[in-house]
């Protein structure tokens, strides 16, 4: 058993920032669930299940709208694309682990790939079992915070209108965040035009799926364009 | 609006959770260690979340009307302050927590 703890007492003190992390927008994501009627059950299950940060706020939004599930299939995936480039990062780590790589992979998070990716487990230890143990330790904040917010949010008695701005917060920060980084500018500009302007052609309630479609539609013609020129100047 | 039945709500949590799960498990199904990853994936991860993120703001925003009073002032506003907070401090909670606030503040006292 003493052995065992060596990992555990090796991962805990590294997903301490994360434990911050999650237990912020832990819990107000039960709030927003909360407020919106959905008790510690949904919750709970969605960060057991689901566990994807901004999707699950996302997800407030669509349980709220009773938006087609096939909607929501659509935006999760666009949403989460980024955990592919997470995942072709992680294929040299967790391609050799044996032992519950399944739960590696379903758990690696933002969060708990900002962990991983630059870890150098000292060889004396199991590599498998502190992945394991920084996966299941973020995991745990995160099902945590949002469990105490879901508490929170059904004792709050204050009027709560303008809370959901909160989803609208997060996504306008992670998009200024994105923007710092140049080579991003040109893809959010086509975004937020493609988007626009499916919402005044479709409206509110149907505008989501033909902006997906133009946004991917617009960068492939992208990338088809760039691919030719690298072609011509590979020529020259 | 309709509210969702418990039936729909739960099949857009699985929704959520497949979806989930095939953007994690994917790398590893078609891209086993030591296999090329095509352009295009790398091309569509450098590029989609920029996209999609810029998606996302505008969905969070569809239902303000431009048309009719507050003519979505208290969101243009407390996105301005999201932003200005944001490009000064960076610090995420701090700015998503004020933002919130300056919101509710906004909808709920000045533009009742």
């Amino acid at each position: 058993m003493e052995e065992r703890m060596a990992e555990f007492r090796y991962a805990l003190p590294r997903t301490i920032p994360v434990f911050v992390g999650y237990l912020f927008l832990g819990a107000a994501y039960g709030i927003l669930m909360s407020v919106n009627g959905f008790g510690i059950g949904w919750t709970f299950a969605a960060s057991v299940f689901v566990f994807a940060g901004s999707l699950q706020y996302l997800g407030v939004t669509m349980l709220a709208t009773a938006v087609n599930p096939l909607v929501a299939f659509v935006m999760s995936l666009m949403l989460n694309a980024r955990h592919l480039f997470y995942g072709i990062s992680m294929l040299g780590k967790y391609g050799q682990v044996k032992k519950r790589k399944a739960y590696l992979i379903f758990g690696l998070t933002d969060e708990t790939f900002s962990v991983v990716c630059h870890e150098q487990i000292p060889p004396r230890l199991d590599q498998d079992l502190v992945y394991f143990w920084i996966t299941l330790l973020d995991q745990c904040y995160w099902i945590l915070g949002s469990v105490l917010g879901a508490i929170v949010g059904s004792l709050l008695t204050f009027d709560t209108t303008g809370l959901d701005f909160a989803l609208t917060a997060l996504f306008a920060v992670i998009f200024v965040e994105q923007w710092k980084q140049k080579e991003g500018h040109k893809p959010a500009v086509i975004g937020l035009l493609a988007s626009a302007v499916c919402l005044l052609i479709w409206g509110a309630d149907a505008f989501i799926i033909p902006a997906m479609v133009l946004i991917f539609g617009i960068l492939a013609f992208d990338y088809k364009k760039e691919e030719k020129k690298m072609e011509s100047e590979e020529q020259i | 609006m309709t509210p969702a039945t418990f039936q729909q709500k739960i099949l857009i949590v699985i929704a959520m959770m497949i979806g989930t799960m095939i953007t994690r498990f994917l790398p590893f199904l078609l891209f086993p260690a030591g296999k090329e990853t095509p352009k295009f994936v790398n091309y569509l991860g450098k590029t989609l979340p920029f996209a999609t993120m810029a998606l996302l703001v505008v969905y969070c925003l569809k239902n303000v009307s431009m048309i009719h009073a507050p003519h979505g002032l208290p969101e243009l506003l407390a996105i301005l302050l999201i932003v200005i907070l944001h490009r000064w401090k960076s610090n995420s909670l701090l700015s998503i927590g004020a933002g919130t606030v300056f919101y509710m503040v906004l909808v709920q006292v000045i533009f009742k």
